[in-house]
């Protein structure tokens, strides 16, 4: 059972090929659509949020399961484990947006006048914007090592005091992410309408962030299959993959409708300037959304089989990437663009270009290791999972 | 007359072995009583799966479309208010309310289904096979021809599992 994946030449040139073709693509983009700086650093925060949020969820499944008892994930936990690797890239990544700010944040500009922004200037200001962003990944990057250095000595002894230390490792992952995921939310994505807010923005990114890090992980899963490994992942836990996506697809949609109806009801000016702009300049994306990330995996998933056969899945898993991947979209342009974004060739430019690096660095991290962690007390109990 | 063997087991290990043995050898298991669900009895004793799902998806639906309809009619058509400056058809108002009428309906839906299926509920006359079912033990209830011409073999595999209890019942019927 001790087959590595092996990044193979194939799969580093089709990544190549598609990385640069993402370039061209952004040539291509800037000779036809002169994108100005705006909408260049609106595509780099929104492509550098979506993968950073799939890289993050590494850590919160590997944590989530650990504090649970769970039993099922070890065969798999490599894959959680490869897509926290991103983190340090998606760091450095982020910190470049210091050259962007004054295009995507408006309360980063100086002498604006504004006595809401003044009021928040204490917590909005850029200083203490990039203080904040230091010490969520710091401490994100530290322990989420901390996770794969821990499983990875589980790996060469049979001690049982590694499992009880990534219990430990999983519960201050868990409570600093609690912590540290709203306010990253507020940071990089509410701050751009800067006078509005909600208090359920954060989980409402949460929950974003959960399901497309299942769906990345389905499609992992799907990938590595499809090239002969993890013969030790079996139909229970396809099944339990795709519970999630079902389930958390819903869990979506109730947050989503729990913000929507609240404002719809209150019909506030202050707090409809959030949903005016997206439902009516982007009326078709707005339901498109909807669609993608509740409508086809609610209706989809909803039998036994469904969940359990993988193409479908893994179709499913797609679609609600890129439902995903749009939400992310409708979430930052209506505050930076505005009425006239629309997708082109460097939106599609910046989505290769991202996918290609992301893969590559997951992949990379992926073939370090075997793909089955061993001498977890649990795994055995993996083996025999039964939904 | 119909016979029938009874037995228990005291784990669920030793079940799973005798039942999975008995359908080996072609003996017809009645039915099997557990105190908590026993993951893999339901293959080895053979059952199809459950149309439960159907039925929770045909009640939701039922309740999704008398929630929605009854919502609109009551607000468009028989007595129409206004509310807080809204329409009358307020589709995001209607949601919440159709939301939990669809859950209750799927929810009732399938333990109603449930209880008819399998004869329960208030009033059902059932058999006690065995005592011990009431409580930690694993029964089995094991179908003999009114020859006998199985019994030694059921016997002998209840006997090997280490089954408590084996009783040879006859019922008039």
């Amino acid at each position: 059972m001790d087959n590595n994946y092996i990044f193979s030449r194939k799969t580093q040139i089709t990544l190549l090929a598609v990385g640069v073709f993402g370039i061209l693509l952004l040539l291509f983009g800037y000779l036809t659509e002169a994108p100005g700086s705006q909408r260049f650093w609106t595509n780099y925060l929104i492509n550098n949020l979506f993968f950073l949020f799939i890289a993050l969820f590494g850590g919160v499944f590997q944590a989530l399961h650990k504090i649970a008892y769970s039993g099922w994930h070890i065969a798999l936990q490599r894959i959680p484990e490869a897509l926290a690797s991103f983190l340090p890239v998606s760091a450095i990544l982020m910190f470049l947006l210091y050259f962007g700010m004054h295009d995507i944040y408006h309360w980063s500009h100086e002498g604006l006048h504004d006595p809401i922004l003044e009021g928040k200037a204490a917590y909005l200001n850029i200083p203490f914007f990039f203080i904040r962003m230091a010490v969520y990944f710091a401490v994100w990057i530290w322990l989420t090592r901390l996770l794969r250095k821990n499983s990875l000595q589980q790996d060469l002894s049979n001690d049982i005091k590694y499992y009880k230390k990534g219990k430990v490792l999983a519960a201050l992952f868990m409570v600093y992410f609690a912590i540290s995921s709203s306010t990253m939310s507020w940071d990089w994505l509410m701050s751009i309408d800067a006078h509005w807010y909600s208090s359920l923005y954060g989980w409402f990114v949460f929950i974003g962030l959960f399901v497309s890090g299942i769906a990345a992980i389905i499609l992992f899963i799907s990938f590595l299959k499809s090239k002969g490994h993890l013969e030790f992942i079996n139909k229970e836990h396809i099944h339990d993959m795709g519970k999630y996506l079902f389930a958390f697809s819903i869990f979506w949609m109730y947050l989503w409708f729990s913000q929507y109806l609240l404002i719809w009801y209150s019909h506030i000016p202050e707090e409809t300037a959030y949903f005016a702009p997206r439902l009516n300049d982007h009326t078709i994306l707005f339901f498109t959304i909807l669609a993608l990330n509740f409508v086809i995996p609610f209706l989809g998933l909803m039998t036994r089989d469904s969940k359990r056969n993988l193409k479908w899945l893994s179709l499913m898993a797609v679609l609600v990437l890129v439902g995903q991947w749009l939400n992310i979209y409708l979430l930052v342009i209506p505050g930076t663009i505005g009425k006239t974004a629309q997708i082109g060739a460097t939106e599609m430019g910046f989505v290769c270009v991202f996918l290609a690096g992301f893969l590559f660095v997951v992949f990379k991290s992926m073939a370090k290791v075997p793909l089955l962690s061993k001498n977890d007390p649990l795994l055995e109990e993996s083996f025999h999972y039964e939904t | 007359m119909r016979r029938y063997i009874s037995a228990y087991f005291e784990d669920e290990e030793n079940l799973l072995r005798a039942a999975k043995e008995l359908r080996a050898q072609d003996v017809s298991i009645q039915d099997v009583l557990t105190p908590f669900p026993v993951h893999g009895l339901d293959q080895v004793l053979g059952f199809k799966r459950s149309n439960l799902p159907t039925v929770a998806f045909i009640c939701g639906g039922i309740g999704l479309v008398l929630a929605f309809g009854f919502q609109t009619w009551a607000f468009t058509v028989d007595y129409p208010l206004f509310i807080g400056g809204k329409p009358h058809f307020a589709i995001p108002s209607f949601i919440p309310i159709t939301f939990e009428i669809t859950v209750l309906f799927a929810a009732f839906g399938m333990a109603i289904a449930f209880f008819i299926r399998s004869k329960l509920g208030p009033g059902a006359n059932n058999v006690i096979h065995d005592e011990r079912s009431t409580n930690d033990r694993f029964v089995i209830i094991v179908d003999l021809d009114e020859a006998g011409s199985q019994d030694t073999i059921v016997k002998g595999i209840l006997e090997k599992e280490e089954a408590m209890n084996i009783q040879v019942k006859e019922i008039e019927s």
